[in-house]
């Protein structure tokens, strides 16, 4: 059996625990052995955003000596890889930097990691639901993932339906989403008007920033349907599953 | 003055305002979609961007050659290191040559260095003639796209404003405003003095000025005064006229969709004899205003923007607060970079922040400059001081595992104790939810707050067998 690391990010660990259980499941069921290196913590991208580099850079190391060792490395979230293929080519310096760039060949978002890397769109999961999804930006931009999502929840038997700008920001932005709310909330609003207009029963994305200000935000404005992590929606049609994911964070 | 954020509320307030950004905007996006997606131009976008960066190699070398070649050829050329030296020399012309009225063509050079106030307070008379330049002056306004001046206009306004000067109620028609407006500057054209013009390129090695439009006010400005001034921001010249069989399309593809405008101007020195027209003098005015001491660091690169304004079309910030909300001369992305960067710091230091980072500019942008990266690197090179301990000891504290672990338990902890619930919620807290937690401050100002899970990924994974 082909073993992964799990990546797991900090707010997938802390504030979206059941992301991370689907994102193991998923990989079990697509027959990837899946480990979770312990020392693990973040990598390092609210610091970049805040402008601050060499903090940033200290976390950068430590992923690269966490992670090192494996052949691959998966995380539930395109804009934490692509902090890892974009920006620590730019923080670091000397070995550090060349180490980096040889784990960032090796560090996968799942999406793309299973359907483009793997072959594996259908992980057996099935699915009588409607999505539609925001391409969060980093995972669409830097990292050029966009008919993944899509293939796995088409082949789980999901019907995809497209909002009228999915590739538009939803106003998270890291920090940007507390400091600047007077443009992250309406932008949020935007996006979850969208999606509300396609009927679908769940808003899904493959960033839990993203979600959590999504879900966040409608859990406020009561508009929208529920925004929930593709790889959640999916685990949920695993054979054996329970009942459907509560969206967001869930009570732990 | 009012904050980034309070300007910011008032802009997503403005229902007149949300509706032009939203209309107008969209109709660029779809025009530049079609027009910059054509395989015909992905070559040219790649030799555009690759002549920009020869440019920038050797700006000032590329300088003294257009110096020289504009000399040889009877154009006065004039060297402006500040806002305020552009001023001075442009009213010295003017003044000596004792011109009343000044006739403009639409230039954001001239807006950075706030030429027309300066003119006005000597008693000449200034006339914008882009339509959208004139709309804006009559207004009483400034710019709110470096492209579409007054973009942020409706057509109801459009009509009060055209009304007044010509003194009677016109209908709401953009035909009618359209011939109102061509009749008024038409008679300024040919009663100016002085034409003033910004330059889209400069040709190093004919020394041609061309000027992009769509209205042929440039034109006008170009040929009928007696004297035309040309305010040209140094990065605007380029090694060879033949350059802008790239440049041109992919200005013109990128910023309206079109294959090319209506009319492009080259303009080749003064009226020379057997000329048929042309002005008596020409002026070329290089304005610095901070840009030549940008070369040779890492954000040179943005001395090779060529003023599309694509990146504030696909901008999501610029699209939901428009132009004025930036309180900058450039706005979106690309004023988000230059305002600070021009001005050594001292203004827009706030506007980096206003971004939510998605890179839709990087992307837009056709001679690949990395916006949102530049966006990120000038939070660095802004921010205060005190910050860099706390985050630095933040990624010490993370970058030790039971530093990692603690923490987050500990918070998460606090979090979930101090969390504040609406008193509507049956089972405070049970489905991982608050109203707001303490330090979540804006967050919680708009939206609900997640709260950090009893069981954390990784003690599950424990649970579950896996290795501590």
């Amino acid at each position: 059996m082909n073993a992964v690391a799990l990546f797991t990010t900090c707010l997938v660990d802390t504030l979206s625990p059941g992301v991370g259980r689907a994102t193991v499941r998923i990989l079990e069921a697509a027959g990837f052995g899946v480990d979770v290196p312990a020392a693990q913590s973040c990598c390092g991208q609210p610091a970049v955003n805040s402008g601050e580099p060499r903090a940033a850079a200290v976390l950068a190391r430590h992923f690269v000596e966490v992670f090192e060792p494996y052949e691959a490395v998966v995380a539930p979230s395109g804009s934490c890889v692509a902090m890892v293929h974009h920006w620590y080519g730019q923080i670091l310096e000397g070995t550090w930097r060349d180490r980096a760039a040889a784990v960032a060949t090796r560090t996968h978002e799942v999406a793309g990691f299973l359907v483009e890397r793997a072959g594996v769109s259908d992980v057996g999961a099935r699915l009588a639901t409607t999505v539609t999804v925001h391409d969060a930006c980093h995972g669409l931009r830097l990292l050029g993932v966009k008919s993944a999502p899509r293939r796995l929840l088409e082949a789980a038997g999901a019907t995809v339906v497209e909002m009228a700008e999915p590739e538009v920001c939803c106003g998270f932005g890291g920090t940007f989403a507390a400091a600047h709310g007077e443009i992250s909330a309406p932008l949020a609003d935007d996006k979850l008007a969208q999606a509300g207009v396609t009927g679908a029963d769940w808003l899904v994305a493959g960033d839990t920033g993203c979600l959590l200000h999504l879900e966040g935000r409608r859990r406020r404005s009561g508009v929208g349907p529920p925004a929930v992590h593709f790889v959640e929606l999916l685990a949920t049609g695993l054979p054996g599953s329970g009942p459907e994911p509560g969206p967001g964070p869930g009570a732990g | 003055m009012a904050s980034l954020s309070e300007r910011a509320r008032a802009a997503v307030a403005d229902d007149q305002l949300q509706e032009a950004l939203g209309s107008l905007t969209g109709v660029l996006r779809r025009l530049t979609r079609a027009a910059t997606d054509d395989p015909r131009v992905a070559e040219r976008r790649e030799r555009a961007a690759a002549v920009r960066r020869e440019t920038l190699a050797d700006l000032p070398g590329w300088l003294d050659r257009l110096e020289r070649t504009l000399r040889a050829q009877g154009t006065t050329v004039h060297r402006a290191g500040t806002a305020d030296d552009v001023r001075k020399i442009v009213l010295g012309i003017a003044q000596a040559e004792g011109v009343e009225l000044v006739v403009k063509g639409k230039s954001m050079a001239t807006e950075e260095v706030h030429l027309n106030p300066a003119l006005e307070a000597a008693g000449i008379e200034v006339v914008e003639t882009d339509l959208g330049e004139y709309i804006v002056q009559l207004a009483g306004e400034t710019p709110s796209h470096i492209v579409g001046p007054a973009l942020h206009k409706r057509l109801p306004e459009i009509t009060a404003l055209f009304s007044r000067v010509v003194g009677r109620d016109l209908p709401e028609d953009a035909e009618v405003l359209c011939a109102v407006a061509r009749q008024v500057l038409r008679e300024k054209f040919f009663s100016a003095g002085m034409g003033i013009t910004g330059a889209n390129f400069v040709a190093a090695d004919t020394g041609t000025v061309v000027l992009v439009t769509n209205e042929g006010n440039g034109r006008m400005c170009s040929t009928l005064p007696r004297i035309h001034v040309v305010v040209m921001p140094v990065e605007k010249v380029i090694p060879r006229l033949a350059d802008i069989a790239d440049l041109v399309p992919v200005l013109t593809r990128w910023a309206t969709g079109q294959a090319l405008t209506t009319y492009v101007t080259m303009i080749t020195g003064p009226r020379g004899h057997g000329d048929v027209d042309g002005p008596e003098q020409l002026h070329v005015v290089f304005l610095d205003g901070g840009r030549l001491r940008l070369t040779g660091t890492a954000y040179a690169d943005m001395l090779a923007c060529i003023r599309c304004g694509a990146c504030l079309n696909v901008c999501p910030v610029y699209r939901k607060i428009g132009g004025h909300a930036y309180d900058a001369v450039y706005s979106g992305p690309m004023g988000a970079v230059l305002t600070p960067l021009l001005s050594g710091g001292r203004e827009g230091r706030d506007l980096p922040g206003a971004s939510s980072l998605c890179g839709a500019c990087t992307d837009a942008c056709p001679v690949h400059i990395p916006l949102a990266d530049h966006l990120v690197r000038l939070r660095a090179d802004l921010r205060p001081r005190r910050r860099r301990v706390v985050w630095g000891a933040w990624a010490r504290l993370w970058a030790r595992p039971r530093g990692y672990r603690g923490s987050t338990r500990w918070a998460g902890r606090l979090a979930r104790l101090f969390a504040r619930h609406r008193a509507s919620a049956a089972t405070p807290g049970a489905d991982g939810w608050a109203a707001s937690v303490p330090g979540a401050g804006g967050w919680a100002g708009a939206r609900d707050v997640p709260l950090p899970a009893q069981e954390a990924f990784r003690d599950w994974w424990v649970r579950r067998g896996g290795a501590p």
